[in-house]
């Protein structure tokens, strides 16, 4: 290589003395200019075949073994043999190390580009971000993940594919279902918490007297006492709940305790990847605009060549390309573009804002230190309250964004803002609500069980703008639950402005 | 410093058992699949991979999903071009459609798709309801059988197969080539010291043991320097995998298409016909097919008419082995051509042309052919009546004397999918002891 030019690598080969030697210098900039904090890396070369077996297992390095992973991989591999979807060009996995796929058949220029998304990028977002923070542990995850893998093969050698299978299958229909999403996950062991179950059992046992229920009720306290009972039982299930895995996995009632494990692997799974799923537009705009940063810096540096720094920016115009609404390519709207553009635009208004820019953000115009805006972002959003924070007017003309109201009982929809000033703020309202996962899922909670007659699980469904469930897959999946919780399950469809009850349905 | 782990030399194929739970799950389905493909495809198809769509049954994966019959939603969208606040525009039939794509068009769209089974995957699934032994099963599903066959020398191979001779040889030509001093005239050497350093100790006898020692000294330095076996000499034999030699096949597929031949007939008949092929197809280079169809006479024809074109008439059964006769007169010499035939009749003939047709086999079509496998199908009803007499038909009463006469020829009657296989009982168990002749 030819040291006297500074150049990183030259050609688009790439062998591991280029590859640690644009590490060095990427994080030279990541760390010193860009003031990123990330996690120690493991860099991962990985080939196309072991991409696809990444994708189809949610991306986990580690995976117990479902057929549910072999159908996503028959469906990913048709699409990318048909030519019809690239593979990514990188896997990044929130985890401690952070571990980075890279796909032996980028080039160089693209390992280094991957290398500044992922490996910086996505890994400040990871370990600053707080959601992340609060919500995952990246410590643990991989060591956990090969517990469950090893936990669900025991599982299956001693009580046989079947069994496991149909729990699991019941246990992914209610995946959405098995997070907690406005407390912290308990992060007490099963163990402890089993053992205080026990314990207070036992007490209850022993403050047992059968005097009490001997006691004549009075005659006018019927009503009320059938209330207090029901808020009592509510009380000790400490319902409503609104993590239904969770709840079958303390309360079935016909469960085994390999059962039980097996409905908390998949609600582990399924709450780590949960703050992915609320930060997808913030933490891709923190990567692509990390790498974008990085690879500019790398060429004003004179240690990349023009011809690189094109084929980066080739792959980088493609990936945040926003196609529009009534183009053939549209699939929404994409996180990379709008999260990338929203970046940039964080930046502009903190260097050269205009007047309409000083109305919208008094705080951070015209200060110059548009990094320190950044990263605070960075740490202390989540895609909704950042959408609300950050979109600005300008952005808003830039993608030319339109809100439309669609009735489902008319045959038309309706524009109802337009990029103009009296429909800026219906729209930034409108699109951050579209990325709050809370309100986009349906919110279905346990609100109450009859324990002592028929065993009645109940289930309420908070209907809001009247968008009632799908019938056939409601009725599959109350069938799955039905076989977690033994006994009937039934759900109510319930408005939750009126309280009015819009449909029942139950498992039997 | 980042930690480069370098994983593309792990084993590969990690979702394959991800896979094969899936197949396993979808079995019922799939195997449905294939036996429509069978049905409607060519029967030298079967033997290849197949496109599968993804079934739906038994593979959904429900969840509780908001429906989009119902409710009021906002959409951001971008690219606004002419619209402005108060328009209307109308709903595509498909209310799902591309503008609601981003709340997540997931589910369903997938059921969709196709994926390729693997050839032996489709096997496993065509092999099915056929119960073959697993003995069949897994010789049909190899691919073509490979012998190593010598192909010369290599300069690198396994130690086990280093060639010793070829290696000596040419260590040898090395030796002589650069003047390795042979063993006898060191000691020759060594031996001349031994006697001199003996003798009295002279003026001239020193001189010359110095220039003998000297001389000793030099040969043994070249003797170190040139070894006796080097690298360059090592020679390993070479192999070539090698197809074992195959020659050519016709298969004639020989069918009754008479009005009585239904759909369920003609199904079972496929599958009788596509056994007989995989074997061949294992065994043979190359293989003609030759459809000849008969009703009241016999024509041959291509699959497509074979299978799905019907004639009424009454049915002479001996014009096709007649037609049978002249193309193999005509263009399947029986001298450069293996010869297999397999006949699916209900078993109706016309009075009198039974027997014609057993005398037929029995001149002539049984000493060129190498398999005569007959099947008739039958009602299931009918399985009880003929279980297991020889009464039946003329046309079965009249093989069952060939099939007296002659080992290769097998006849069944069949009702089911399971009873195809006993007719090629023999010949896979022939096919399995005389391997070595393949």
């Amino acid at each position: 290589m030819d040291k006297a030019s500074g150049l990183l690598f030259e050609g688009s080969d790439w062998n591991f003395r280029t590859l640690s030697r644009t590490y060095d210098a990427i994080e030279e900039i990541a760390l010193g200019e860009l003031k990123l904090d990330v996690y120690s890396n493991q860099l991962e070369i990985i080939s196309s075949e072991q991409m696809l077996d990444a994708y189809s297992s949610v991306g986990m390095p580690l995976m117990y073994q479902h057929w549910s992973f072999g159908k996503r991989f028959v469906f990913e591999d048709h699409l990318y043999r048909k030519g019809r979807r690239g593979l990514a060009y990188e896997l990044v996995i929130n985890s401690d190390p952070c571990i980075t796929y890279l796909m032996e058949e980028n080039t160089m220029a693209m390992q280094a580009l991957v290398t500044a998304h992922a490996a910086f990028g996505h890994n400040h977002f990871f370990k600053n971000n707080y959601v992340f923070r609060q919500w995952t542990d990246a410590a643990s995850i991989l060591s956990y993940m090969e517990f469950a893998k090893k936990y669900i093969a025991k599982c299956e050698e001693r009580h046989g594919t079947a069994a496991v299978e149909a729990i699991l299958d019941s246990a992914h229909a209610l995946m959405e279902q098995g997070v907690f999403r406005y407390r912290r996950p308990p992060r007490l062991s099963t163990e402890k918490e089993r053992e205080r179950v026990r314990e207070r059992l036992e007490y209850e046992e022993q403050t047992f007297s059968d005097l009490w229920r001997t006691l004549p009720s009075s005659p006018d306290g019927d009503v009320k006492e059938a209330e207090d009972e029901a808020s009592e039982r509510k009380r000790q299930l400490n319902l409503p709940e609104e993590n239904l895995l969770y709840f079958l996995e303390k309360n079935s009632l016909i469960l085994e305790p390999w059962q039980r494990e097996l409905l908390r692997i998949v609600r582990v799974v399924a709450q780590y990847f949960y703050p992915q799923r609320q930060t997808k537009l913030m933490n891709e705009g923190c990567a692509t605009f990390v790498h974008y940063t990085i690879m500019n810096r790398l060429y004003e540096l004179g240690k990349i060549r023009e011809g690189d720094l094109l084929e980066m920016l080739h792959s980088h115009t493609n990936v945040v390309f926003q196609p529009d609404f009534d183009d053939p390519r549209f699939s929404g709207i994409n996180p990379y573009a709008l999260g990338f553009a929203m970046m940039e635009d964080i930046k502009r208004i903190s260097t050269e804002p205009t007047a309409e820019d000083r109305d919208w953000f008094p705080d951070n115009t015209g200060r110059g230190d548009w990094l320190a805006t950044l990263l605070d972002a960075w740490t202390n959003h989540r895609d909704e309250s950042f959408m609300l924070q950050y979109l600005s007017p300008a952005l808003i003309r830039k993608f030319r964004l339109f809100l439309l109201t669609d009735e489902a009982d008319k045959p038309y929809c309706e524009v109802a803002s337009i990029h103009n000033e009296r429909g800026y703020e219906a729209i930034r309202a409108a699109l951050a609500r579209s990325y709050d996962v809370g309100a986009s899922q349906p919110d279905i909670q346990v609100v109450d069980v009859d324990l002592l007659g028929e065993r009645e699980l109940r289930l309420e469904y908070k209907v809001k703008n009247g968008i009632l469930l799908e019938t056939t897959s409601r009725d599959a999946t109350l069938h799955h639950m039905r076989r977690l919780w033994g006994y009937k399950v039934s759900l109510a469809e319930v408005d939750d402005d009126s309280k009015t009850l819009l449909s029942e349905s139950s498992s039997a | 410093m980042p930690t480069y782990i370098d994983r593309r030399l792990n084993p590969k194929d990690k979702s394959l058992g991800n896979r094969r739970r899936f197949l396993k799950r979808a079995r019922e389905e799939l195997k449905r699949t294939i036996k429509e493909q069978v049905k409607t495809g060519k029967i030298a198809d079967v033997d290849a991979e197949h496109s599968v769509p993804v079934p739906a049954r038994d593979t959904s994966e429900p969840s509780f999903q908001p429906s989009r019959e119902t409710g009021e939603r906002q959409y951001v969208l971008p690219g606004n071009k002419e619209f402005t606040p108060g328009d209307r525009i109308p709903k595509p039939d498909a209310v799902g459609g591309t503008r609601s794509a981003s709340a997540g068009a997931g589910g369903e769209a997938e059921d969709d798709f196709r994926f390729v089974l693997s050839r032996e995957e489709v096997l496993d699934l065509f092999f099915d309801d056929l119960e073959l032994p697993d003995m069949v099963k897994l010789s049909l599903k190899e691919a073509v059988a490979y012998k190593p066959r010598r192909a010369g020398f290599a300069t690198s191979g396994a130690p086990t197969n280093m060639n010793i001779g070829r290696t000596m040889r040419n260590s040898y030509g090395r030796r002589i080539a650069l003047h390795r001093p042979k063993r006898t005239e060191v000691e020759e050497l060594a031996a001349e010291i031994e006697r001199l350093e003996a003798e009295p100790n002279r003026h001239a006898v020193k001189q010359r043991l110095e220039a003998l020692r000297q001389e000793l000294e030099r040969l043994e330095r070249r003797r170190r320097r040139i070894p006796y076996v080097d690298p360059v000499d090592i020679r390993f034999n070479r192999f070539e995998p090698q197809p074992l030699p195959n020659a050519n096949a016709v298969m004639f597929c020989l069918m009754d298409v008479s009005g009585s031949m239904g759909e369920r007939e003609k199904d079972l008949a496929k599958r009788f016909f596509v056994l007989l092929h995989l074997f061949l197809k294992r065994r043979y280079d190359r293989i003609d097919i030759v459809f000849v169809r008969h009703a009241h006479e016999a024509r041959e024809v291509d699959e497509d008419t074979f299978f799905y074109s019907t004639e009424s008439g009454g049915t002479v059964v001996s014009t096709a082995l007649e037609e049978m006769q002249r193309i193999i007169r005509e263009r399947y010499p029986s001298r450069e051509w293996n010869i297999y035939a397999a006949q699916a009749s209900d078993g109706d003939n016309i009075a009198g042309d039974s027997e014609h047709c057993a005398a037929m086999l029995n001149s002539e079509l049984m000493q060129l052919c190498q398999y005569y496998a007959y099947v008739e199908i039958i009602d299931e009803r009918e399985t009880e009546i003929f279980g297991a007499t020889d009464n039946g038909t003329s046309l079965w009463r009249a093989y069952r004397t060939v099939a007296d006469k002659w080992p290769n020829f097998q006849m069944t009657r069949i009702a089911r999918p399971a009873e195809i296989y006993p007719v090629f009982r023999k010949l896979f168990a022939r096919q399995t002891t005389a391997q070595a002749r393949g």
